[in-house]
């Protein structure tokens, strides 16, 4: 007998790129069967779920989420972030290293791991850092780092400014098949800047970083790509002048991937207004015609993964001037709704954004997740895209506040989240 | 008379109409001034607190002559000495303060956009006195007084604006208000020192001050803010004096009876010739320091009318 039977659903799948009527059924927490709605009639199961023609899709796998375990509990805990996630769709984080501490250990790793295991009710992973304390000299134990369960290895968004430093890492991750994740922005040029040059920066006088920044750090990244044949995945490419080139190391065959985050999707410079503090973000909002040139590589797969980027910070690190306030987003809970913008504005149909929610990170990540199919974790959002609501930040389950989408009207609501078959944002 | 601001953060969310406004009472200030007239009963019983977060001689003796000949009892917090450099924060900082009711507030700050931060926090009426690289809304106003004086109207004048625009939070002031008030602005200055996207502002922009200065009516020019520059934006300062520095020959390229503007305060020999800025027939620059009196008792002036009015508005509203 099957656990599970969710029928009269509207199944996103993004391997077969379908949006179709259809069934799944569940069973010791993996899918069992995807059905077409005939083919659903007589099944049973000892739990049926009427989903009542909302969308059925595999649950976003969201990579880079920062949280404040060890050192800064009070801005995200595991609890906390957990729920943030069963909350917004999202079945498996992927957090980053740049906590307090960095995880740069073993040792920090098996913390944290523990930590996610106690108090997190969804799948956690963990990238470790790339170079010991994230400052850029000397690598970290690569080999000792993948045994204790670590994904990816990055530093964040600190680039490593030593090419020579950053050749090694590649080339030792190399012969352990290790995924590098990158932040690309030449460090010099970006130096003290708080926004995007050009006429808003001018206008707030604000220190601004040319878009050709991040094109100049993508193309030292990718010359070390050719010379070491490492696993690169770049955690946000923002700028229309760096596709170009990430297309053509596609084409060569390198093994780069891409990824970008929500905010930098739906939002553009100007949103930062009269200093907005929760539009401050790493790297800084676009142009309207970058933003438009990213929604159409994601649309043709050049860009393949988008991710929230979830950063918390409290009141106290943004309520300062604007040069001055901390940077970052919290994402978990408004991923879904603020992509779906996207496919309520006719940019990305539903199985695109699934391919990069969900099913590309999981592949990027080597996760069995992130897909319809028999075999496949039961890892699952049920969500109506239509349904209107005003977003209030208070109600977040986030410890931190600092939405960029506070008061807007977003489409999207998730009626509910399942890991592994148990159902998890009932609280 | 329009003015409806309960603050003045900056020149960009000014009406033309309320410009004029402040204008044209700044003139009868200024002229008033000169004739000794005071008018001690207009700011009586208000109290004005100048913020300083970096220092300033000009712009805070400025604001606290304008207080005083208004009648306003005048208290200045050198903020550099405070608890600021005990760790507090701004807010904090603005919620101190507005916790003694102060009625009007200057302030002055390294960043762009914490004038704009501190005014959401406080209920009394705030003046920028320059905010970082962002805007300095009285000294555009004083010039455009000087400049309305001197040439007899603020319209269809040919303005160029001289030196390092990029660090300069006047440049940005004065290119809003003379573009709303429908002046042509030029901007001229070394490439490095030119802020990105400005042609968007609708302003023509040259870096040859010969090119740049031909038949201009006012000549603007800017301090070269060495201590907000990280090196490297010029190669020296004789290199920039001679190709941007302000001389009888490039000055030849502008109308005979161009007027010479600088906000002050000047480095001689780097952005400006010393003989051009004594000289009486050109420089106006004097009376930019005699005007900013004038057009800050009437911003004052006219900030305490709107602050008045919403407080009786409230009182009357409580009853």
């Amino acid at each position: 007998m099957n656990d599970i039977l969710f029928q009269n659903a509207r199944l996103i799948d993004p391997v077969a790129q379908t949006d179709a009527p259809g069934a799944i059924l569940v069973k010791d927490g993996k899918i069992t069967a995807v059905l077409s709605e005939a083919d659903a009639k007589g099944q049973t199961a000892a739990q049926v779920i009427d989903c009542g023609g909302l969308c059925l899709a595999p649950g976003i796998v969201d990579i880079g989420v920062k949280i404040g375990e060890p050192g800064e509990r009070h801005k995200e805990s595991y609890r906390s972030a957990g729920r943030a996630a069963a909350a917004g769709g999202v079945t498996t984080i992927v957090t980053s290293p740049d906590t307090a501490q960095a995880i740069d250990t073993p040792e920090t790793l098996e913390f944290v791991a523990r930590r996610a295991a106690q108090d997190a009710r969804v799948n956690v992973l963990h990238m470790a850092a790339l170079t010991k304390g994230r400052d850029g000299r000397e690598m970290t134990e690569i080999g000792f780092l993948l045994d204790a369960g670590a994904v990816a290895f990055t530093d964040g968004s600190r680039v490593v400014t030593d090419t020579k430093v950053l050749s090694r890492a590649f080339t030792y991750a190399r012969s352990l098949n290790a995924l590098i994740v990158g932040h690309v922005q030449e460090p010099g040029l970006s130096k003290g800047a708080a926004v995007t040059s050009g006429k808003f920066a001018s206008l707030r006088g604000l220190p601004g970083v040319s878009p050709m920044a991040e094109r100049m750090g993508l193309d030292r990244d990718i010359s070390l790509l050719e010379m070491t044949g490492a696993r690169y995945h770049v955690d946000q490419i923002t700028t229309a002048r760096a596709l170009p080139a990430l297309e053509r190391a596609k084409r060569n065959g390198l093994d780069i991937t891409a990824g970008v985050s929500v905010h930098h999707l739906t939002l553009n410079e100007f949103d930062v207004a009269d200093y907005r503090t929760f539009f401050k973000l790493t790297p800084p909002l676009r142009s309207e015609d970058d933003r438009m040139a990213i929604i159409d590589a994601v649309d043709s797969g050049l860009i393949d993964i988008i991710c929230s980027m979830h950063t918390p910070q409290d009141e106290e690190s943004k309520r300062l001037p604007f040069e001055e306030a901390a940077s970052g987003a919290v994402g978990l809970e408004t991923l879904l709704p603020a992509a779906l913008r996207l496919y309520h504005s006719g940019q990305l149909t539903l199985p695109k954004l699934f391919r990069a929610l969900s099913l590309n990170p999981a592949r990027r990540m080597g996760l069995p997740c992130g897909r319809l199919m028999d075999g496949a974790p039961a890892d699952l959002v049920l969500f109506d895209p239509d349904a209107p609501f005003l977003l209030d930040r208070s109600k977040l389950r986030s410890k931190s506040k600092n939405t960029p989408f506070d008061g807007a009207r977003l489409q999207g609501t998730v009626a509910g989240t399942w890991v592994a078959g148990r159902r998890v944002d009932q609280e | 008379m329009i003015f409806n601001a309960a603050h003045l953060l900056g020149i960009e969310h000014l009406h033309p109409t309320e410009i004029t406004t402040l204008l044209d009472l700044a003139d009868r200030y200024a002229d008033d001034n000169r004739r000794g007239i005071a008018h001690k009963d207009v700011l009586a019983g208000l109290t004005q607190i100048n913020m300083f977060f970096e220092n300033s001689t000009r712009t805070q003796s400025s604001f606290e002559i304008a207080g005083k000949r208004l009648g306003a009892d005048v208290m200045n917090m050198s903020m550099a000495t405070s608890s600021v450099k005990k760790g507090e924060t701004l807010i904090d900082t603005a919620l101190t303060l507005n916790a003694m009711h102060p009625d009007l507030l200057v302030v002055r700050h390294g960043s762009s956009g914490a004038v704009d931060l501190l005014a959401q926090k406080v209920n009394c009426a705030v003046l920028n006195a320059g905010d970082g690289r962002h805007e300095h809304p009285t000294q555009a106003l004083l010039d455009a007084l000087t400049i309305r004086r001197a040439k007899g109207r603020l319209h269809r004048l040919s303005i160029a604006i001289c030196g390092d625009i990029a660090h300069s939070r006047v440049a940005r002031s004065n290119i809003l208000l003379l573009g709303k008030m429908e002046n042509r602005v030029r901007l001229i200055a070394p490439p490095t020192l030119m802020p990105s996207g400005v042609k968007e502002f609708g302003v023509e922009v040259f870096d040859d001050m010969r090119e740049g200065l031909k038949d201009v009516d006012v000549v603007m020019m800017l301090r070269l803010q060495k201590e907000r520059m990280d090196g490297g934006f010029i190669p020296s300062e004789r290199e920039y004096f001679h190709r941007y520095g302000l001389d009888a020959e490039k000055l030849s390229y502008a109308k005979d009876d161009a007027i010479v503007m600088h906000p002050g305060p000047m480095n001689r020999g780097v952005e400006i010739d010393g003989t051009i800025a004594d000289d009486i027939n050109r420089s106006v620059i004097q009376t930019q320091v005699e005007m900013g009196v004038a057009v800050r008792m009437a911003a004052m002036d006219l900030l305490a009318r709107n602050l008045r009015a919403k407080r009786a508005q409230k009182a009357e509203s409580a009853v």
